[in-house]
């Protein structure tokens, strides 16, 4: 697809004799909530690492904003644009959370669009409801606000395509709502997302669109309407 | 008065304080064991830029001191190569040698880049130890040249260390507070998401081991003038291994100001015991000391004052 932001061509992935990802193609439009989803060790974080650069493909291409980027390394997808939140909160232990969200400023978002300075931390933790924080540890932090910290961090990288890898998982429902208000808020200012997760109820809510991938193959794409009614989709998740 | 130019004022006042100290010629073994205290301030500051700001652990500290050692003694063999000319060349090779660690760190992360180093320390004693041009495990004796630019030569020896120091401790603060510094930090608290967040890691990590080994080599550059005997058990001591880490552990490994705190407190402890008790109890004490802190105060003097503080 022309104009695509992120573009994904015969992506392979093995582990020794294990193919993790067999032959996965899919395209990101500029602006778009796009959600993937797929039971457990189908695949969707191992592509996840590939786009971002934390594992090497081994066959296929990655495009990006009209640049291949299949051998770049992580640092310089994310100086690109391409930012990541993890499964797992990673914080910076040693550092408040104002100084977590330096790092991106000072590495990722230096001499792009909206240049950096300590007032934009401190604009972005506002937003996300952390400037009360701000001077904490991240060791002081409850779990809900350790996702939002993973997602101010990865806006602070003034990321065009953020990648939101299970920010939910294990919240309550009221907490998934409010994360969710902000990939919503994130997206109406432009950056595209892409969403992975297991409740299904948020992707369903939040995708345009929705790649399913099983034991590595993709195995349906359309509007989540269509994703439902999907006998294949079904099969993956439910089994025969 | 920025902060630089004020931290190169006081640097300089230390190495006049160093030279009037020469100066004096008090007892000539007090200079001998100060040299030894600021070479450790240099290798507990050197050490630390890895360890403390990078968080890899180094257990060759021994390999980088003897490299800068003996390529001060080729260099003395092959042309009696001037003093400066043996510390910027004995830096530089271990500074080449830590460039290789950097690219261990690709592969190998904690416990077992630390292992890999303790390793190269081994090997590199055993090849310097089947070495005739360097004499071999049997050592060498080397003449120091005559005449130094003032007072005796051991005089001469304790101001460069004080240089050597001073130097060393402006470059890790440098680095420390500069973005090369919270890219180290950020790497050392979590290496996947510093990359993630646009920080180039094996850049830093190749910085930082270069640098490190580099200066562990210029420390040991000066060290065949200073002993006269150079042999491979006395330049790849065990004591540089272990004091080099424990030094920084114990004043704090966050900032500079932790190995200089730490280097100057154990390196006095030990030269006391040393001269009191016996040569045997220095590392003992050290050891005991490393223990008490990692249980006790695991941020080492610079966290204990911090909390003290209240924060």
């Amino acid at each position: 697809m022309a104009g695509a932001l992120l573009e994904v061509q015969g992506l392979v992935k093995r582990f020794g004799g294990f193919t993790a990802l067999n032959r996965v193609s899919l395209s990101v439009q500029p602006g778009e909530r796009f959600g993937l989803i797929g039971p457990n060790g189908s695949g969707k974080t191992t592509l996840i690492n590939c786009v971002s650069g934390a594992l090497p493909v081994d066959g296929g291409t990655i495009r990006f904003d009209g640049r291949e980027i299949t051998a770049l390394p992580p640092y310089q997808r994310t100086r690109l644009g391409i930012v990541r939140s993890f499964q797992i909160p990673k914080p910076f232990t040693s550092m408040t959370v104002l100084e977590n969200l330096g790092i991106p400023l000072e590495y990722a978002a230096a001499g792009r669009a909206g240049a950096p300075g300590s007032a934009d931390a401190g604009e972005i933790l506002r937003s996300i409801g952390l400037d009360a924080k701000a001077h904490l540890r991240p060791a002081g932090l409850t779990q809900i606000e350790m996702r939002k910290l993973e997602l101010a961090r990865a806006m602070a990288a003034r990321p065009k395509l953020l990648i939101s890898d299970e920010a939910m998982a294990g919240l309550s429902s009221t907490e998934v709502d409010d994360i969710l208000a902000i990939l919503f808020r994130l997206n109406a200012q432009g950056i595209t997302i892409i969403m992975i997760e297991h409740i299904m109820r948020a992707v369903m809510r939040f995708s345009e669109r929705i790649v399913v991938l099983d034991a590595g193959e993709r195995i349906a794409e359309g509007t989540p309407d269509e994703i439902v009614r999907n006998p294949a989709v079904e099969k993956a998740y439910l089994g025969e | 008065m920025g902060r630089t130019s004020v931290t190169l004022l006081v640097g300089l006042a230390v190495v006049g304080a160093g030279i009037a100290l020469a100066m004096l010629r008090v007892n000539a073994y007090l200079y001998f064991a100060g040299y030894v205290i600021l070479q450790y301030v240099v290798m507990a500051t050197a050490w630390n830029i890895l360890g403390g700001y990078a968080g890899y652990v180094n257990f060759g500290t021994p390999a980088f001191f003897a490299m800068g050692a003996y390529t001060a003694v080729v260099l003395i063999q092959w042309m009696r190569a001037p003093l400066p000319v043996l510390i910027l060349a004995g830096g530089l090779v271990a500074a080449l040698l830590g460039l290789g660690i950097g690219y261990l760190t690709l592969r190998l992360r904690g416990t077992f880049f630390s292992i890999a180093t303790l390793a190269l320390s081994v090997v590199l004693q055993t090849v310097i130890m089947n070495w005739d041009y360097v004499g071999g495990s049997r050592g060498m004796s080397v003449i120091r040249p005559s005449g130094p630019p003032f007072g005796s030569y051991v005089t001469f020896l304790f101001t460069v260390m004080v240089g050597l120091a001073v130097g060393s401790v402006l470059v890790a603060q440098f680095i420390e507070r500069s973005w090369i510094g919270r890219g180290l930090a950020a790497l050392r608290d979590n290496e996947e998401a510093a990359e993630c967040m646009g920080v180039p890691t094996l850049k830093l990590k190749l910085f930082a081991t270069t640098v490190s080994g580099f200066l562990l080599g210029v420390a040991g550059a000066p060290f065949p003038y200073y002993v006269t005997f150079v042999e491979p058990n006395s330049a790849f001591a065990l004591d540089y291994a272990v004091n080099a880490l424990a030094m920084p552990m114990i004043g704090g490994t966050t900032s500079w100001a932790g190995p200089v705190i730490g280097a100057v407190l154990l390196g006095t402890a030990s030269q006391l015991a040393t001269v009191t008790i016996s040569s045997e109890m220095n590392l003992f004490i050290v050891g005991v000391v490393l223990v008490a802190f990692v249980v006790l105060a695991p941020e080492g003097i610079l966290g204990l004052v911090r909390r003290l503080r209240g924060r």
